[in-house]
């Protein structure tokens, strides 16, 4: 009530840039602060870190083998003496990449799907749920599994395996977001303008649930990424000796008993970092792209 | 004053914490109810009248706090008293009307076991006997057959049927103050005035102090004692209503009560004195042609009936020996016909229900019609679906202004994108700047500052809000413009101000328009003919001083008698309530 005073003189014009809005929305929730650090920080490893790691990741040396972590090898060696704080930091860039192909297709599949369902309603609708539903029957690692060994154990098909088990969410929320939009006074002005529907689901309804898409996004780059690297522990995925966290953590599993524990525990925290980080993006993202937020 | 007064707020500052600063939403606001006594606090949106009274109520949201003044309830002081002591308070010794009545009643809970949900809470029944105390107060709101109702949903309720439901819920523990916040807004004018005549009788039988929160000076004066007048946080007037309404001190006071549709007045004199436009030096274009341009015919609208479509409907129908006693649709508009002129404007009233807006957004072309006819410049636009329409050219010369202006803005656009959005589509002109040069253009057109125009929706204020929604109709320089109730969510100054632009851009543009709306005095400024409706047909038609001065139908007269407007001239204030009360 206070704010929309019509009389009241014109406030200061608040600055729509991105960038100091991002500052205010970094800044004022510590939480998402650390989570945006953390973020630009598992960035920098994929994009940097195999240029400035201290050993080759795939060298062995036999004779540094099952090494405790020291100066020398700061989370120490393998079996086969490989040094490991270079292998967890190289295999940033192909578990990130792995998330982040698998999300970008499955918001652009399942998003649309789902914003076309909400939004034509009817046998569109039917249709789309229908098979959002099929595929939340099976259990969904099991899904995962099938998919990659029927059609080969490539990273592309762990992008598409990851992506398929993600689409039902997408569908959900995108759905809901755009039947409740679907007859508000902006998509009739919409259609008055003579917008056509296409032109209504992408550059009107999409925009607007984008905030909540963020949300999605980030919730399932935690998830892309840990179906990513379960299916490389499971020996169906990425193949060895290629670093990468969940095969790190399969290789390590046998030594813990034998006392080795850096083995397991480092990719294990890295993974768990990784996916603790975007758990925690959520709100920061949908706050970044909701203008409303930018008062 | 000797008596303690039963509520006695002094000095009473509110602050909100926002990310631009601390907001004072409430400054230095005194206020004393006496027992009995009915206060109307009165003030445009931003005003402060609900915080105050969520102050009073301690339910302020996190963000805001009572930084100074003291609310004393009798002798209890509620500014420090605690949560405790508040929750039993609350709905016992102060009870509080809604706006919103389907917003305050539970969806998934019977509303007779609501109502014994505040009885057991506040120990005013025995469980044994809760149920028929539960009914017997929905009998007191007067409810018919309310041993029935008491198992119905809200939802199977009307809006004037749950706003009884929030009264009873009020009133079911007697309590010695009702705050009611805006307790009408939303109803039917027929409906409000059975509502208010209901709370007025309940509380005065009572013996019960009332606040009434409204947006409109009518409907306090007519049924408060008292009358506060706030402006932005403060209290600029406080007087017994007849001297509020009839003379006014406080120039905010004189600026609302001008401001406030009333018969005998011009749309010129709404605005503030020396402010009125140059309305008379504007050219009007000839609207001598009578040609129509709209001319609707035999028009019919059928919703199929819940239940008697699809699976469900099939099944029934098989299981069911005799066909189903009622149709299987349901008409919202029934053949209805009419005209509208080149530069004439038609009022299309009714109140909610009346198939007005489907009416409206049939011609708009936006849903199929049933059957009839809908000629627009000659051609069948009805026989056109409305999917193959939005896409013609034909699209760019019937355009609308909407409700509510929040709800039709897309909150990711900025007002300079929002207006040119039909150009994009529609319109001939290429070139960002060509684009740019057009919306400020507009901008101008309706008074909207340009520096505005890279503003989004919610950094606009609704009256600015609504300027973008009228630019955006007028962008395509369309002939028809249907208005659907433009101003409803306005407050009354700021609706003065855009009836008035309305105006002017149809004398200058030469548009005609097609006014949707159930007030029939905003109605009568802006058009030359009024249609009434009701359950889907015509009532009565014609020129608009006639159909308001001497209506035929009753129905148009009992709309016109709902109207909230004292007349202090002929009886006191005290009279004229007592004889709409009882």
């Amino acid at each position: 009530m206070t704010d929309t005073t019509a009389t009241a003189p014109a406030p200061k014009p608040p600055s729509n840039s991105i960038l100091s809005h991002a500052r205010y929305v970094v800044s004022e929730n510590l939480v998402t602060g650390f989570a945006f650090g953390l973020f630009a920080l598992i960035a920098l490893c994929a994009l940097i870190g195999p240029y400035v790691v201290p050993y080759d990741p795939l060298a062995s040396d036999t004779s540094a083998s099952l090494q405790a972590p020291s100066l020398r090898h700061w989370f120490g060696t393998d079996q086969l003496g490989r040094d490991i704080f270079s292998r967890v930091v190289v295999a940033t860039r192909l578990d990130f990449i792995i998330a982040l192909s698998s999300v970008a297709l499955v918001f652009v599949m399942g998003g649309f799907a789902g914003i076309a369902a909400g939004y034509f309603g009817g046998w569109t609708d039917r249709l789309v749920s229908r098979l959002a539903d099929t595929i939340m029957a099976f259990p969904l690692f099991v899904l995962a599994m099938g998919i990659v060994a029927a059609l080969g154990n490539t990273v592309t098909n762990i992008v598409i395996a990851t992506a398929i088990i993600n689409f039902p969410l997408y569908v959900r929320v995108a759905r809901a977001e755009a039947n409740v939009r679907r007859d508000s006074g902006f998509v009739m002005a919409a259609r008055l303008s003579g917008n056509d529907d296409f032109r209504i689901l992408l550059g009107h309804i999409l925009p607007n649930i984008m905030p909540i898409m963020m949300v999605q996004i980030s919730l399932t780059m935690g998830y892309a990424i840990l179906n990513a690297a379960g299916l490389s522990f499971i020996g169906l995925g990425v193949k060895p000796p290629t670093p990468e966290w969940g095969i790190m953590v399969a290789e390590g599993a046998t030594n813990i008993i034998s006392g080795e524990w850096w083995i397991a525990l480092f990719p294990g925290a890295a993974l768990m970092l990784a996916v603790f980080c975007f758990n925690l993006l959520g709100d920061g993202l949908r706050d970044l792209v909701d203008p409303q937020r930018r008062t | 004053m000797t008596e303690i007064p039963l509520l006695d707020v002094r000095d009473l500052t509110v602050e909100f914490q926002t990310r631009r600063g601390i907001v004072k939403a409430v400054q230095h606001v005194d206020l004393t109810i006496a027992k009995g006594e009915t206060v109307g606090i009165v003030g445009e949106s931003g005003s402060g009248k609900s915080v105050t009274s969520y102050a009073v109520m301690r339910i302020l949201d996190r963000a805001g706090r009572i930084a100074d003044g003291s609310v004393m309830f009798t002798n209890l002081d509620l500014r420090n008293a605690a949560e405790d002591a508040m929750r039993d308070l609350r709905g016992r010794e102060i009870s509080m009307i809604f706006q919103n009545p389907r917003a305050a009643l539970n969806p998934i809970r019977k509303v007779g076991r609501q109502i014994e949900d505040v009885l057991l809470q506040h120990v005013k029944a025995a469980p044994s006997e809760v149920t028929e105390k539960a009914v017997e107060i929905l009998e007191q709101v007067r409810i018919a057959r309310p041993r029935e109702r008491y198992h119905a949903y809200p939802f199977e309720l009307s809006g004037g049927m749950c706003q009884r439901v929030v009264i009873a819920l009020a009133l079911a523990c007697q309590p010695q103050l009702l705050i009611a916040d805006e307790p009408t807004t939303g109803l039917d004018v027929t409906t409000q005035k059975t509502v208010m005549e209901l709370i007025v009788e309940l509380t005065r039988a009572r013996g019960m102090s009332t606040i009434l929160i409204t947006h409109d000076l009518g409907l306090a004066a007519l049924y408060c004692d008292k009358i506060v007048v706030m402006e932005k946080g403060r209290v600029v007037e406080a007087a017994p209503s007849r001297a509020v309404f009839t003379a006014p001190e406080h120039p905010y006071t004189k600026k609302l009560m001008r401001a406030t549709p009333r018969p005998g007045v011009s749309l010129r004199d709404l605005l503030p004195e020396g402010e009125a436009p140059t309305g008379a030096t504007i050219a009007k274009l000839p609207t001598a042609e009578k040609a129509p341009l709209l001319v609707v015919e035999k028009l019919i609208k059928e919703y199929p009936r819940k239940g008697t479509q699809g699976l469900a409907g099939t099944l029934k129908k098989l299981t069911q020996q005799k066909p189903a006693p009622e149709p299987e649709v349901f008409r919202a508009v029934d053949g209805i016909s009419f005209s509208v002129n080149r530069g004439e404007s038609v009022g299309l009233v009714g109140e909610s229900g009346c198939g007005k807006s489907t009416t409206s957004t049939m011609v708009m072309r936006l849903i199929d019609k049933t059957d009839g006819t809908i000629l627009f410049d000659g051609e069948d636009i009805g026989a056109i679906p409305a999917k193959k329409f939005a896409l013609l050219p034909l699209r760019r010369r019937i355009q609308m202004v909407f409700q509510d202006p929040t709800d039709s803005l897309n909150p990711r656009f900025t007002a300079a994108r929002a207006i040119a959005d039909p150009i994009l589509r529609l319109g001939d002109l290429k070139g960002r700047d060509a684009i740019r040069a057009r919306c400020e253009e507009l901008a101008r057109q309706v008074g909207l500052p340009v520096e505005l125009l890279d503003r989004f929706p919610h950094q606009l204020s609704g009256g600015q809000k609504a300027r973008v929604g009228i630019a955006r109709a007028i962008a395509l320089k369309p002939d028809l413009v249907i208005l659907d109730e433009p101003t409803a969510a306005l407050d009354v100054s700021v609706q003065a101000v855009v009836l008035n632009l309305l105006q002017e851009l149809k004398d200058t543009l030469g548009m005609s328009y097609l006014f949707v709306s159930h007030d029939l005095n905003v109605v009568r400024l802006l058009c030359d003919r009024v249609i009434v409706m009701r359950a889907g047909k015509i009532v009565e038609e014609g020129a608009t001083d006639r159909v308001l001065f001497s209506p035929e139908a009753a129905y148009t007269r009992d709309l016109l008698a709902a109207i909230p407007h004292p007349n202090f001239d002929k009886v006191p204030a005290a009279a004229a309530r007592m004889a709409t009360g009882s």
